[in-house]
Parts: C-alpha cells; structure tokens; sequence
C-alpha cells in the first residue's frame, strides 16, 4: 500500500503505517423530499396560516436553510383547538378502543416502512448523529405507538374497577432534543385513550412533526385529532395552553417554561404534566465493571451532543479509583468521533441552535472561571455550523453553576465520594431529580442507593436506556407526571368510579 | 517483533491467585453493545481496501485437520505466499498455523519467505495431556524450527480455581518456547462468562504469552466481537499495568471480510493504531483469504468474480 514504508532493521522487519481512518460515509439524503414551504396541519389538511408568517428552519450542522415552515398565530392557535375539540366529539371519544388502535397501529408501521426518511430529516434539522436517529429516535417512535397501540382497547384492565374516559383536547409541547420522539411520546398514549390533540413542535426543529403529520393523514386517522401548528413556545406556545377548550396540557422543556405553564393552569381546572430538566447523578462505585462504566458514562452525557433531559452530567467517582477511571475516560475521549452528523461513523453532532451553543459557551466559561479543570479532546470541528468539542470538569465542587445548573450540551462535571452515604447525600442534592445512574458490580447496593436516589428513572450499570412499557418522568424541579407504561395512559384519563 | 519472552516474565505464580482477584469486573450488556456499535462503523472505499490488506498481513492461514497431509501443506504455504498468483499487490499471510507433525514440511517451503510457521502444541485442542508431553512438544515444535507456538489453556484447572497451577503450565510452556513468539488460546466459548475471559487473559499475560487467542476452532463457538473486545480491554489494562505489549488473536469462525474489518474496528477502538500490525494482531482462519480477496477485487473493479476465479489452496 502507498503508505506503507518499510525499514530494515537487523533482518527483522519495521513498518511504519499511517493510521488507518475511516472514509467518509454519508448517508444519502436523497430520501428526503424537502418542501419549500410547510404549513400547518390543522383539521385533517394543510392550510396556509392566518397569520401569513413564515419562519426558516435551518441545518444546524451547516446552518443552511432547510425550508420556511408556518407560524401558528393566535388565530391559528383557536381554529386548531377548534378542529381537536370537534373531532373528540364527533370522530374519536366515542370510536371502539379496537378502531382507534388501528390508527395507531398504521402510524407505527408508516414509521418502520419510512424509518430513513424519518432519520435523515431528524438528523438534518436537529443536528444529531444519523446512527442515533437511526438506532434510537426512530425506532423507539415506532415502538411507542405500538406499546400505545395495544392499550387502545384494554384501558380497562389498565385501571380495574374504575371507568376510564378521555379529558378531551390535549395541548402538547415538545422539545428540539428529540423531535420526532417526544411527539410519540405525547401521541401515542394520547389516541389510544381516546383524546384529541394540539401539537406544538419546538421552533427550531419543526420539521419531522410536519412528516409524522403526513403520515397521519395518510393513515387517514380522522381529521381533527390530530393537528401541528409550529410556532415560538412564547406565543404560540402560550396561546395555546391559555386556551379555554384545552382540557390537558404536555410539556417537555425547561424549568423555566414549566413555571410559567403551571402558574398559566392555576384554577382553570385543566391538567397538567411536566417533564422538564436535569442534572443527573452518574455514580460509579469502586467495585463497578469500568471499562463498561466508562462506555456508560460517555453514552450518559455525550448521547446526543447531551442535549437530554435526563444526561448523565454529573459523575460521582469513588475516590479509590478516580485516577484510574479519569485516565480511561481522556483516553475514550480521544476516540469519539464529532462532525457531520450525516455521516454513518459520526458520534457526536452539531449543537441545535446558536442560542443553545451561546448557552454551553457561558456556562463552560463559568466552570473556568469558578476553578474547574478542564479537559477536551483534540478535534477538529468544521467551521460552519454550531459546534461544541466534548468536554471533561474535574475539580468539581458542588456550589460550582457547572454542578448545578442543566448545560444541555456535551459538557461533563466530575466530583468524588468516599462512601455510599456520601455518594446518596450528593447526588440528592440538587433542585431537579430525573435520573441517575448506579455502576456497581454489588446487587445489594444497586438496591440500596435506588431507594435513596431522589430520581423518577435509576439505571444501574447502564444509561440513557428507553423503552416504551417503563414510565419515565421526573421529581422536584424536573416535573411530574410520568410518559411509558401503564403510567403514561393516567395523565390522559379521567378515572371514574372504584376504590376512592 | 515485540517480545516478551521468558525474560519478559514480571509475574510468580504465587501472584496469580491476587491478580484475579484484581481483575475488574465485566458487564456483559455493557460489552455486548458496546461490540454491537462498533460493529454499525460502516467502513467504505479506500479505508475498507486499507482494513483488507491489513487482514491478509494479520492472517494466520490455518489448517487443523487430522487430514492434512505434506501436499495439503505445501498448497497452503504456497497460497500465503502469494496469496493472489496473478496480483502481486495482495501482500503475503502473517504466518501459516499447522500441527506439529508438519511443522518440517511448512518451514521447508517458506524459508526465506516472510511468512512464518506456526505450530499448535501442548495436547492440541484441550491441553490435557501430561505436563511433560505437553511441554516436550512445545520444546520439539521450536525444534523443527517453528516460528510461533500456539497452545492451550489448561480449563480444567482454570475452572477449577486451581489458578496457581494453571498460571504454573503457563509459565513453563513460556519456558520452553523460549524466544519463540508463544500465543495462549483460551477457548472463550468455554470459560461460560466474560469475568473468566478477562480474568483468563490476565493470567496468560502475566505468565509471559505473547498473544492471548480466542479459541481453537474447534469448538462452534469461536471467537466473538464481545468476546474479543473484552480480550482487548484486558490487554490494554495490562499495558498500563506492566508496559508490555500483548497481541491479541481472533480465531474460530472468522470466514468473512466484514467479520474480519469488524475486528479491526475493534482493535482500532480499543488499542489504537499501535496494535494494527502483524506484530500484535492476529486472524486465525482457513477460509476467509478467498472471502478478503473477493472482495479486494470487488473494490477495484465494482464487480464480483465468481469463486472459481480464487485459488482453492
């Protein structure tokens, strides 16, 4: 081979090669038939906004503009609400479980036959990595709806002795992490306990809620239960969930927006469930496996650039195997791949907006300047684009901001701990409570700290792990309410009757 | 070559009992997905023709058949010579891997040829024969001029806990071998969990093998992606240890070229570019030449050539 030299040395040969690199491998985009202009879904159809406004949604990873999507106004917002609430009545509420399960059955089966599409546009207009739209969004998408699916005719068995009945028009508002997910998971439990819905997708990342509303119209589900009306979270947002006829609403988001929500709720009567940030506690015992712990770590934080509620962005080392651990961790961070996230090799992606790349820059600047040690790998970022090399904090106290407040990017805070005690008093201690994560190759402590951790989701020897039957949700400031499982058909039901 | 050798050996056998108790423990969700991953790289064009020719450097050309005979033989070393008659591009096999009996035939056809002579040994496949026979074959193969020993894990004792024991063949079969590069085949399928696999290649390292192997060959289950990478986390674990480099070698069912660069990836990830050499990498196979130069042919020209158009040797 042409990089190949070969030197005698002693009758015994020496080579030096040039390291071996993977070619480029773009996935195609060809499966995606871009429109120039997405309107909003709204009682069955397309329909041009009233409001006439349009915005551009871009590329983040080349911050090319990918296409002008509607902007829901407040008019918009009612004639939405309008259309759910007629169809509750007239089309769904009262449909047999069994029929409304075959909606949601074609809507999971559209998402398996067109899982590309899906992902390649996922990818392109949030900036994640192809192999995690591919392995993860897209999959886990189907899977939820249907899980959801086989619940639509068994809602009784689901709460025994009781009568579940439907709330009526659900306001959903969904996050820019995982775009086409979270509309699954706010969809699915939805239609199969018979509810209409208003979906907000976030601003930013508008445009595989349009695609899974063309497959809704195409699986023909009635006109009117479902209905996307991109927009600002504070406007259209807003609108919505202050409408009068919306009888539920679904947040997943910020703290910050969450508040605000439920103030908006208070008195009106309507319900709600929040899932909103994180701070999650990744604790790594002494006796953990730590070659896997190290892969769990980086899945923890460095999934999806760790634009993830419930990252794992908080690592708890016991101090008698800090060293050996940090070691491992700088050498695994020299191999994760970061750039084009349409590239099939691609590990880490591009940042979703500038906003969000302003926010990480601010809060990475705030750990030097607060005296945190920081590690990142040498990389080479492209020059377009938002971008954020993966990056390591030790020296790490918990008054520090970079310990306490969500970054929501690629960026690892990394404290010790010397007893199990220790490790509970200070992973709990902080405002949010989504997740953590417990490595530990002891059975009988898994058990111990998962009854302590003030967390709705514990892993143990594992991370960032999803599945449709396991609810997920939040303690404290990271919400209430819990999407998966049998729990997440609860927040869309009136249970009526049976024990009190 | 890098080479421990019996001057290699930091270890006494005393030390063995401590060192698996020091082995970290293995999760084998974690490592299976972690396996499964790297398996998704998808390794396309100029880096996939790289992975091939790498391959065919890293390869063991091997037959273990109580057939072969002295012609079988000089077919085969003629083939790891020159791989491709009509392509002199296509790089010559790391070494050929025979029994002993025709270790003579081996070393008289590939004298002066770059391509080395490998022996299994030590009561080849299960390593149960008497310690002296054992240890006579190992000193009769370097005899006969055999370049590489490959021997056997003695899994009786290792599952038996009796690793002081187990670590003692070990270190006397490194004895014997003397300079010879030495390589430890644990049998993974075998050993029933990956702890015993990373906690059997330590003790292999330790007893002074210059690569630890997969497996024989002769089991169906033979080396695995998991399998091997958890070889690969204990080799890296014991060069941070020690500083002493230990190859690593995937034999058993390895019959494809996408197997063969899913490998690579692994070793890629896990060692680095260091250890993408003959000198610390290994693929054991009998039938997976034919399968890489097909598919180096493929890449050239975009086309397949029919299986008669690759020498059957």
């Amino acid at each position: 081979m042409g990089e190949t030299t070969e030197i005698e040395k002693g009758g015994e040969t020496e080579e030096q090669v040039a390291p071996w690199e993977y070619a480029t491998a773009r996935e195609s985009t060809e499966v995606v038939h871009l429109r120039d202009r997405y309107d909003l879904f709204v009682g069955g159809r397309f329909i041009e906004p009233k409001s006439g406004r349009y915005f551009i949604t871009i590329n983040p990873a080349t911050e090319e503009p990918l296409a002008e999507v509607a902007e829901a106004g407040e008019e918009d917002v009612d004639l939405a609400v309008r259309a759910a609430r007629e169809a509750f009545e007239e089309r769904w509420r009262d449909l047999p479980g069994k029929e409304r399960a075959k909606f949601v059955y074609r809507i999971a089966r559209a998402l398996q036959e067109r899982s590309r599409e899906f992902a390649v546009l996922e990818t392109m207009n949030n900036g994640k990595p192809i192999k995690e739209s591919r392995d993860v969004d897209v999959p886990l998408a189907a899977a939820h709806f249907f899980y959801y699916a086989g619940w639509a005719d068994k809602l009784e068995y689901a709460f025994p002795g009781r009568t579940p009945r439907p709330l009526g028009v659900a306001a959903q508002i969904t996050p820019w992490n995982f775009p086409l997910l979270m509309c699954a998971w706010k969809l699915a439990p939805a239609l199969a306990t018979g509810n209409t819905i208003v979906l907000k997708p976030a601003s930013t990342t508008p445009l595989t809620a349009l695609l899974l509303a063309e497959v809704i119209e195409q699986a023909e589900v009635p006109p009117g239960v479902v209905n996307v009306i991109p927009g600002p979270g504070g406007k259209t947002g807003e609108w919505l969930a202050r409408h009068p006829d919306v009888a539920k609403i679904a947040f997943t988001g910020s703290t910050e927006i969450g508040k605000v929500l439920r103030r908006s709720v208070a008195g009106t009567g309507k319900r709600l469930t929040l899932e909103l940030g994180g701070k999650a506690a990744n604790i790594v015992f002494e006796d953990a496996p730590l070659d896997q712990a190290i892969e769990g770590i980086v899945n923890g934080i460095f999934f999806n650039q760790g634009e993830v509620c419930c990252a794992g962005s908080r690592l708890f080392v016991q101090e008698s195997v800090f060293e050996a651990l940090l070691d491992k961790l700088k050498t695994r961070l020299n191999t994760l791949r970061v750039g084009d996230p349409l590239d099939k090799n691609t590990d880490v992606g591009a940042i979703n907006s500038r906003d969000q790349l302003e926010k990480i820059t601010e809060l990475v600047r705030s750990g030097i300047e607060e005296g945190a040690e920081m590690f990142q790998p040498e990389c080479d970022l492209p020059e377009r684009g938002f971008w954020f090399r993966p990056t390591l904090f030790t020296n790490v106290s918990q008054s520090h901001r970079i310990a306490r407040e969500e970054i929501f990017g690629p960026v690892l805070s990394i404290l010790t701990f010397r007893t199990p005690a220790e490790a509970v008093e200070k992973a709990n201690n902080t405002p949010y409570g989504l997740s953590a994560g417990i490595w530990t190759e002891k059975g009988s402590r898994i058990l111990w700290m998962a009854e302590r951790m003030r967390a709705g989701v514990v892993w143990a020897n594992t991370f960032n792990r999803f599945d449709p039957s396991s609810p997920f949700g939040g303690y404290k400031e990271s919400g209430f309410g819990r999407e998966g499982g049998r729990h997440g058909l609860e927040p869309y039901l009136h249970l009526e009757g049976g024990a009190p | 070559m890098k080479r421990g050798g019996a001057a290699g050996l930091r270890f006494h056998s005393k030390d063995a009992a401590r060192l698996m108790e020091g082995t970290p423990a293995v999760d084998a969700v974690g490592l299976e997905e972690r396996a499964a991953s790297l398996g998704k790289r998808s390794i396309k064009r100029e880096s996939k023709l790289r992975a091939l020719d790498l391959a065919i450097r890293c390869m063991d050309l091997t037959t273990l058949e109580g057939t072969d005979t002295r012609g079988k033989i000089v077919a085969m070393c003629a083939k790891a010579v020159r791989p491709d008659p009509v392509d002199p591009t296509i790089p010559p096999v790391a070494a050929v891997c025979l029994y002993p009996q025709l270790v003579p035939v081996a070393v008289g056809q590939l004298k002066n040829t770059g391509v080395r002579v490998a022996s299994v040994a030590g009561a080849f496949p299960s390593g149960l024969g008497p310690l002296d026979a054992r240890l006579a074959e190992v000193r009769e193969v370097v005899d006969m001029g055999a370049d590489e020993v490959d021997i056997v894990l003695n899994r009786s004792l290792f599952l038996d806990g009796q690793y002081e024991q187990a670590f003692q063949e070990l270190a006397a079969a490194r004895e014997a071998a003397g300079s010879t590069c030495l390589k430890v085949i644990l049998e993974i399928g075998e050993l029933g969990s990956y702890d015993r696999v990373r906690q059997a290649s330590i003790l292999a390292m330790a007893a002074g093998a210059d690569f630890i192997k997969t497996s024989t060959g002769k089991l169906s289950k033979g080396a695995s992606p998991p399998g091997a990478l958890c070889m690969m986390e204990a080799a890296r674990e014991f060069l941070h240890e020690t500083g002493r480099h230990v190859g690593v070698k995937v034999a058993g069912g390895v019959r494809r070229s996408k197997q063969a660069i899913q490998y690579l990836v692994l070793l890629h990830e896990t060692l680095g570019p260091e250890w993408m050499t003959p000198d610390l990498f290994r693929i054991g196979a009998s039938s997976l030449l034919n399968d890489v130069l097909m598919q180096i042919d493929k890449e050239r020209t975009g086309r397949y050539q029919g299986p008669d158009y690759f020498t059957i040797d």
